[in-house]
C-alpha cells in the first residue's frame, strides 16, 4: 500500500475509525486536539456519535456508559486531562468494560506546559487511580506505530475486557511522518455476552459494576483481575532492540527520547563506542526480563536510562536489572527534548570515556 | 377474587436492603411499574448512583450499570449515545450525588437534551455515609457534619434541583412530586410515567425530583418522617411542574 | 368481604407506612416478630372483611411485600 503523510494525531483518530470505532468522548487540551477535531467531522458519518463533554471526568463516564454496552469506543487527553480521567479508569477496570485512552503526554506538574513530556510514566503503568489495577500501555514512538498500536488497543481492550492506555508524547501528536495503513494480525476475540444491549425478555439482566460490598467476594474479583492482569503479561509483552548485540552502553527510553537515543548511538559509533538501544513498547507490562537479558551481556558497562522526565521508568529498569549493571539517567522535564549529543555525552560519561 | 396489587415484574425478587419507611423502595417500584405498564423493561438501561440506591442495580428488572458518585448522566449519556433507537435509558440519584458531585454532570445533560429520564431522590441528608448535610439539606436542619444545623451564612441556603433543570433548553419535562399520601403517590407515578413517555419520543431531557423521607438519619418514625417531610421540606421545595413542553406554547 | 391483603410476613420491615395509608384503619403491626425482627404489618382475621381492596397499602409499601385481591 502507498504511504501517506500523516499527522500523529489525525492518523491516530484515523486508526480508531478503521478499527471499527465510531464513539468518541473527550474535552479539548493541547496538545491532543486534533484527535476530537478529526473525530467531530469524520464520526458522524459513518453513523457514529461525537460529543464533547463538559469535563474530561464526564467524558470517560460516557466512556464507561458506551462501553458497557458493547460497543468500541475511545477517549483521548493529555496530562492533566488524563488525572481528570483516572476515576472512570479505575471503574473500567474494576468493571472489566474494554476502551481505549489516548495520552498525549505533555509538561507537568499541575498545568505546566503544552510541549512534550513523558511524566505520567508513573501515573499510567502503576495506576493513577484506586485500587489494585493494570491496564495495558502501549507506547508508540513513530507516527507509523501510533496508528498500528490504537487499530491494536482496541482488539487487546476487547480480548482482556480491560480498558488499554495509548501513551504517546506531544511530539509524536504533533508531527508528521509517512505511514502505511495496515490491518492488525487476526485475534479471535471473546463474545460479549456481558453488555447491557437490553434483556429483550430473553436472558436476566446485565450490569455493568465495580461494587462488591461482600469483602470476601471482592477479594475472589481481585484475584480473579491479578490473574488476568499477569495473562497480559504473559502473551502482550512487548519491546524492540536496537544495536542491542554485544553493545558498550546500552540505552533505555521509550517514545520521542528513543529516536534521539537512535541518533546518539550513530554519533557514538562514530567516536568507536558501540551504544544499543531496548525500548519498551509496553510500558505496563514492562518488559523487564528482556532488558535484563540485553543488559547482563558480557559487553555491556553501563545502561542509561533517557526520558522526558526527571527520572521514572528508570525504577522499572533498576528493578529489572537486579543491579547487575550500574543505571544512570539522563532526561528532562517540562517540554524540552535533549539532544543527540547530550546523550551521548551521557553515555560516554557512564562508561567512563 | 382477582388480584388487583402485585409487587412489579419491573423489580426483581431481590429483598431492598433500605431501611424501614425509606421512601427508595416506593419510587424503585414507581419506576418500575412504569417501565412494566410501557412494556419496556426488555429494551432499558437504567444506571445506579452513590448512596443509599447504589444497589438499585439489584432491584430493578432490566440491564443496569453502576456509575461513579455523581456520574450516572454521564454515563446515561454514553448509553443512550450508542444504543439502539428505542432503548430506554434512566438515572436514579440521590441528592448528594446528583446536587453535590454530580451538579455539573445533571445539568450537562440536561443542556445536552440528552434523551433520558432522572429520578432525584431528595431527602435533605446523606444516607449511606451516616446523615451527613446534603446540599439540600435545610437550614437549621441538623446533619452529622452541620451538628448545630446548617448555617445560612457559613453554608448559604439548599439548591432547588427541579427548578434550575427547568432553566435549560434541553430540558423537555421537569416536575417536583413526593410520596407522602396516596394522592401525591398517585401525582408522582404519572410524573414519572409522563418523564418516560417524553423520553421515548425523543423530547428532551426528563427530570422528577421526589421528597422522600430518612427517618434514620431524621432520627424520626416513618410516620413522624412524612410529617416533617410535609411541613419543613415542602415549603422550601414546592410541589409541582416546573416544566413540561407539551403544554407550552411555541 | 370485598378485598384481601396478603402480606409476605418476613420481609416486612414494619414502618407502618401502609397502616398511615389505609382508610379502613384496619392494618396493625403483629405482637410477635418476624425472621428479620421487626414486628410486621397484618390485618386481623376479624378485620379482614373491612377490606375494600383498594390497594393503597400495597402502592405504599416500600418493600412490595402487599398482595391486594378484590371481588
Amino acid at each position: 500500500m502507498a504511504k501517506e503523510l500523516w499527522k500523529g494525531n489525525e492518523a491516530i483518530a484515523e486508526a480508531a475509525i478503521r478499527a471499527g470505532c465510531k464513539y468518541f468522548f473527550g474535552y479539548p487540551i493541547t496538545p491532543q486536539n486534533e484527535i476530537p477535531e478529526y473525530l467531530s467531522l469524520h464520526l458522524p458519518k459513518i453513523g457514529g456519535c461525537f460529543i464533547q463533554a463538559e469535563s474530561e471526568v464526564a467524558a470517560i463516564n460516557m466512556v464507561y456508559g458506551a462501553a458497557g454496552c458493547g460497543v468500541r469506543v475511545m477517549t483521548s487527553s493529555s496530562s492533566p486531562g488524563i488525572s481528570l480521567k483516572q476515576e472512570g479508569i479505575t471503574y473500567m477496570c474494576g468493571a472489566e468494560l474494554p476502551a481505549v485512552i489516548v495520552n498525549m503526554m505533555r509538561g507537568g506538574p499541575g498545568l505546566g506546559t503544552i510541549q512534550p513530556a513523558q511524566g505520567d510514566y508513573f501515573q499510567a503503568t502503576r495506576g493513577g487511580g484506586n485500587g489494585d489495577y493494570r491496564h495495558l500501555v502501549l507506547a508508540p514512538a513513530t507516527i507509523q506505530e501510533a496508528a498500528d498500536f490504537v487499530q491494536l488497543a482496541f482488539d487487546l481492550a476487547e480480548q482482556y475486557r480491560n480498558p488499554v492506555m495509548v501513551v504517546a508524547d506531544g511530539m509524536i501528536g504533533q508531527m508528521m511522518e509517512a505511514i502505511e495503513w495496515r490491518t492488525p494480525e487476526k485475534r479471535e476475540l471473546p463474545e460479549k455476552t456481558w453488555a447491557t444491549t437490553g434483556t429483550k425478555g430473553e436472558r436476566k439482566p446485565n450490569v455493568i459494576n465495580s461494587l462488591y460490598i461482600d469483602p470476601n467476594l471482592c477479594a475472589v474479583h481481585n484475584d480473579r483481575l491479578a490473574a488476568k492482569y499477569q495473562a497480559m503479561e504473559d502473551a502482550e509483552t512487548r519491546w524492540e532492540e536496537v544495536d542491542t548485540e554485544n553493545c558498550d552502553v546500552l540505552f533505555v527510553s521509550y517514545g520521542t527520547p528513543s529516536r534521539i537515543c537512535r541518533a546518539a548511538i550513530r554519533q557514538l559509533e562514530k567516536e568507536g563506542i558501540k551504544a544499543g538501544l531496548f525500548r519498551p513498547i509496553t510500558l505496563w507490562p514492562f518488559p523487564g526480563k528482556a532488558l535484563k537479558k540485553a543488559a547482563s551481556q558480557e559487553s555491556v558497562k553501563a545502561v542509561v536510562d533517557v526520558e522526558l522526565s526527571m527520572g521514572q521508568m528508570i525504577d522499572d529498569v533498576k528493578i529489572a536489572l537486579e543491579g547487575c549493571r550500574p543505571v544512570s539517567f539522563i532526561g528532562k522535564a517540562g517540554g524540552v527534548v535533549p539532544t543527540p549529543a547530550e546523550v551521548a555525552a551521557a553515555a560516554k560519561a557512564a562508561i567512563g570515556r | 377474587m382477582a388480584i388487583v396489587y402485585q409487587k412489579s415484574k419491573g423489580l426483581t425478587d431481590a429483598e431492598l436492603h433500605y431501611c424501614p419507611g425509606c421512601t427508595h423502595g416506593i419510587v424503585h417500584k414507581l419506576v418500575a411499574e412504569t417501565l412494566e405498564e410501557m412494556g419496556v423493561l426488555g429494551n432499558t438501561i437504567g444506571v445506579a448512583p452513590v448512596g443509599c440506591s447504589v444497589f438499585a442495580y439489584n432491584y430493578f428488572n432490566c440491564d443496569m450499570h453502576e456509575a461513579a458518585h455523581g456520574r450516572a448522566p454521564a454515563v446515561a449519556t454514553g448509553i443512550k449515545r450508542v444504543s439502539a433507537p428505542g432503548t430506554i435509558v434512566f438515572t436514579y440519584q440521590g441528592d448528594g450525588d446528583l446536587a453535590a458531585i454530580g451538579t455539573a454532570e445533571v445539568i450537562h445533560a440536561a443542556m445536552r437534551g440528552e434523551k433520558i429520564t432522572t429520578i432525584f431522590i431528595n431527602n435533605a441528608i446523606y444516607g449511606m455515609t451516616g446523615g451527613q448535610m446534603a446540599p439540600t439539606t435545610l437550614v437549621g436542619q441538623k446533619a452529622t457534619t452541620a451538628p448545630m444545623g446548617r448555617q445560612k451564612d457559613h453554608y448559604g441556603s439548599p439548591i432547588r434541583m427541579a427548578e434550575i433543570i427547568s432553566t435549560l433548553e434541553g430540558c423537555a419535562f421537569a416536575q417536583r412530586v413526593c410520596v407522602a399520601d396516596m394522592a401525591n403517590l398517585n401525582k408522582a407515578k404519572k410524573a414519572i410515567q409522563k418523564a418516560f413517555k417524553l423520553q421515548q419520543e425523543g423530547a428532551g431531557f426528563t427530570f422528577v425530583e421526589v421528597l422522600a423521607c430518612c427517618p434514620t438519619n431524621w432520627g424520626k418514625t416513618p410516620a413522624a418522617s412524612v410529617e416533617w417531610l410535609k411541613e419543613n421540606m415542602i415549603p422550601y421545595f414546592p410541589l409541582g411542574v416546573y416544566k413540561d413542553i407539551t403544554t407550552q406554547e411555541g | 368481604m370485598a378485598g384481601k391483603v396478603t402480606f409476605q410476613r418476613d420481609r416486612c420491615k414494619g414502618c407502618e407506612l401502609c397502616a398511615m395509608v389505609c382508610p379502613k384503619k384496619i392494618i396493625v403491626m403483629d405482637d410477635t416478630s418476624n425472621r428479620k425482627g421487626y414486628h410486621p404489618a397484618t390485618v386481623r382475621p376479624e378485620d379482614m372483611e373491612k377490606c375494600i381492596g383498594c390497594a393503597s397499602c400495597a402502592k405504599m409499601c416500600p418493600d412490595s411485600i402487599i398482595t391486594v385481591e378484590r371481588d
